[in-house]
């Protein structure tokens, strides 16, 4: 597949690998923040390779596993209500909500679908006027533009049975974030590629500035994480803070603006809870007002439901780099991607599941 | 989320406003909305996510990079 | 922060007291399901051993017996439909056993409404698929439940067979060093389901592979005695069927990920939807574990025959990790090939 398998090329990933390894002269802490290449990162054991000088730590790079616990309950109150035809993307049909899941509901009764796209579940609308069809738009800046289409789409038809509960959230804020906290071990950043596709890299800049920080905005296939990884490398060897783009096929510095036009129409930022970390400003997306006959929590009257969060445990500490999920003394034995505890365990892009079914016995092994 | 790959559109129309085109990924076809990619034709490569181009693949770009990472490895191989 | 950091996660699991669509998928919940409900009530020693079909002796001769029930939607898809996949599906389970096809009995459930005339295509593709093996369909039943009850039509095919003198097939007896072979490239069935469902709508031309595997298990048989067991890897995929013998046979798997044949559709289908092709189900391909001084005989014997023309040695059974499959990258590095906890989800990160 073209653009797909020329960046898995093996031999072109051991060339990449040694020059990593030449130049890396002192240990470096590197971090992503994308579940998608968290995916690529451990699903290829690119740790093992770079390691054990340059250290790879997962970020809270998955949109499923940071939903509040509070969204979720609301999404099973909705998606309960018989009149609904509630459609989610498949990820989040296991995250566990304070007392069940989504597929706990369908189990009961409740009329879930697997949607591919939003459009999906706008067109449920349109072919079932008589049900009201609820979509669980969750995810970073990538998928915004697509879930703010939905939303844009149903107002210009007019449809009267389409709403949309609505928890995205942004990536800066939760950089910021981390880089503010004390204990922040994180010495250079890979960017994540498809958000910076739509979004550019210009508020990376921003941080790099302030906080002497090296970014290197990369894609998703092992040979742009190697790239990514040795040019972060190369600028913390030379002392140099910069943002680089190692994904300029699909990236350049303004994004996408026909995306971001189309998100900022639909959406505006607000203060949202990260599950496991707890609030942080500015780092979330709802309805306009123009589109509140859209909100799909104000419809069904759930905006009330709100969990408390989980006294700090090791999630957040996992979610911030600071602790690998093995640290964690019930990682694969009571938390595991079967009954998972914490938020990381809960997909399989988070940094816990990732480990568990790709890694664990290197783990098992002392390696 | 981030899931995107990489497809050739096949075909282009507008349905109900909306930029639509026919996209494929290896040996499947998928429609896909065009909205974000005005500038991409058939025959272009587009980065596609849930349904939806956030970019146009740029050719050019994709060559200098893979060209660096062989030039890379040639003289890493002594050859 | 002051105060000791407290480290477990007290979100509670979700209440697992309802069966949900993962525990038909054959991964991880399927085999809990089989564990705590059925097996604690069902005492024959033949049921605990766990195998894909039923082996026992009556007046001299070894019979296989097995059952299969058939659920898919839609009812008709390219490269087969509901009947031709319920006698193939039994045939495999018997032919995976080593076992010659003899005899299949036919149950339908059938929803109120349905169309007489899609029956009628149903029968007609049983009768024949069965022809052809051929098997005799000799008795069977059919009931009729209330509309909103079932998915139109439902099967249950239960087949026996004859089990030739000396030959054994059993997890129990994969041994370290045994060569892994797999008949062809996987994923078609799978992902040519998944194309005809509503509301994932990509196109590709293609078809199920569901096919008979009764010949391609005789020439293999016919090649070489020195075969310890073969599985169809059919719901849950090849790392289902792999990660069930690791654990029933007590040894661990490595298999080469450049070794896997998978068709462009099916990689193209996959890459699009974030599913891994080796969790998706198969309909007419075998894996079989082979004594290595075999292994070059018997993929011999498969390439020769037109189901396996595409035939791999993809992997070797190992001592340790017991019960764990473990996947060699290109890039030389290994991951593990978990069993699923349920339904392989497509991923949207």
């Amino acid at each position: 597949m073209k653009y797909l398998d020329e960046y898995r090329d093996p031999a072109l990933a051991r060339r990449l690998v040694a020059e990593i390894r030449r130049s890396a002269t002192r240990p470096w802490v590197l971090m992503e923040i994308c579940g998608g290449q968290t995916h690529t990162l451990v699903k290829y054991g690119i740790e093992e390779l770079v390691g054990p000088r340059v250290e790879l730590v997962h970020g809270p790079g998955c949109p499923v596993c940071v939903t509040p616990l509070g969204i979720i309950d609301q999404a099973i109150a909705i998606a309960s209500n018989p009149k609904v035809i509630f459609v989610s993307f498949g990820d989040m049909l296991r995250v566990p909500g304070s007392r069940s899941d989504l597929f706990q509901v369908k189990a009961a009764g409740g009329d879930v679908r697997i949607a591919y796209s939003p459009m999906d579940a706008v067109s449920l609308a349109r072919e079932n006027p008589q049900r009201a069809v609820v979509f669980f738009a969750v995810g970073f800046e990538t998928t915004a533009p697509a879930n703010a289409t939905a939303v844009w789409q149903a107002k210009r038809e007019g449809l009267q049975n389409f709403s949309m509960l609505a928890s995205h959230v942004l990536v800066p804020p939760a950089i910021r974030l981390l880089l503010e906290s004390g204990s922040n071990r994180v010495q250079g950043f890979i960017a994540p590629g498809h958000v910076c596709t739509v979004m550019g890299y210009r508020e990376y800049e921003e941080l790099a500035a302030r906080y002497r920080m090296p970014f290197v905005v990369g894609g998703f296939e092992p040979l742009d994480l190697l790239e990514a990884i040795l040019m972060l490398v190369r600028q913390l060897e030379e002392g140099r803070a910069q943002v680089e783009n190692q994904y300029g096929r699909s990236v350049n510095r303004d994004g996408n603006k026909a995306a971001r036009r189309r998100m900022m129409e639909v959406f505006a930022v607000t203060d949202r809870n990260w599950r496991g970390i707890g609030p942080i400003a500015g780092s979330g997306l709802c309805l306009r007002p123009e589109y509140a006959a859209f909100d799909a929590g104000r419809i069904f009257g759930v905006e009330a439901i709100a969990a408390p969060e989980p006294p700090e445990c090791i999630s957040a500490l996992v979610l911030k780099g600071l602790k690998k999920p093995v640290d964690c003394p019930v990682f694969g034995t009571r938390c595991t991607p079967g009954a998972p505890l914490g938020a990381p365990m809960v997909s399989s892009e988070g940094a816990c599941a990732a480990y568990y079914r790709y890694r664990r016995h290197t783990v098992l092994a002392g390696g | 989320m981030c899931l995107a790959i990489p497809g050739q559109i096949v075909e282009a129309r507008e349905i109900d406003g909306l930029r639509v085109g026919v996209v494929r990924f290896g040996g499947v076809t998928r429609q896909a909305c065009l909205d974000f990619v005005p500038e991409a034709q058939c025959g272009d490569y587009v980065i596609v996510h849930v349904g939806f181009a956030i970019s146009r693949v740029d050719a050019a770009e994709a060559e200098r990079t893979y060209r660096l990472l062989e030039e890379m490895g040639a003289l890493e191989d002594g050859g | 922060m002051s105060g000791p950091i407290q480290f477990t996660c007290p979100l509670p699991p979700a209440a697992k007291d309802r069966i949900v669509l993962g525990h038909g998928s054959g991964g991880k919940l399927s085999a809990d399901l089989l564990r705590d409900v059925f097996l604690p009530f069902f005492p024959s020693p033949i049921l605990h051993r766990l195998e894909d079909q039923a082996v026992f002796e009556i007046g001299g001769a070894r019979l296989a017996f097995t059952t299969d029930s058939f659920v898919v939607k839609p009812l008709f898809f390219r490269g087969g439909d509901i009947g031709s996949l319920a006698v193939h599906g039994t045939v495999n389970d018997l032919a995976m056993g080593g076992a010659t096809p003899l005899y299949l009995s036919a149950g339908f459930i059938l929803e109120e409404g349905l169309e007489i005339e899609v029956l009628r295509r149903v029968a007609e593709s049983m009768g024949r698929a069965a022809g052809a093996i051929p098997i005799e369909i000799v008795t069977g039943d059919t009931k009729v439940v209330e509309k909103g009850s079932g998915d139109g039509l439902f099967v249950n095919t239960s087949g026996i067979g004859l089990v030739p003198e000396g030959v054994r097939l059993s997890p129990s007896l994969v041994r370290p060093g045994d060569s892994i072979l797999l008949s062809g490239p996987i994923g078609d069935h799978g992902i040519a389901i998944l194309a005809e469902r509503e509301g994932i709508r990509f196109s590709t031309e293609l078809a199920s592979d569901c096919a008979p595997l009764h010949g391609l298990a005789a020439g293999m048989l016919a090649a070489s005695r020195d075969i310890h067991a073969m599985r169809d890897p059919t719901r849950g995929g090849v790392s289902s069927a792999l990660n069930e013998i690791a654990s029933r046979a007590g040894v661990g798997m490595i298999i080469e990920e450049s070794a896997i044949p998978v068709r462009d559709e099916v990689r193209g289908a996959c890459e699009l939807l974030g599913l891994d092709p080796l969790y998706v189900a198969n309909e007419g391909k075998l894996i079989a574990f082979v004594a290595p001084q075999a292994a070059d005989a018997v993929l011999a014997a498969m390439r020769r025959h037109e189901l396996g023309t595409g035939a791999a040695r993809i992997g070797v059974v190992t001592e340790a990790p017991a019960g764990l499959v473990l996947l060699r990258t290109p890039f030389g590095t290994t991951r593990i090939v978990d069993m699923l906890p349920g339904d392989q989800l497509p991923r949207i990160c």
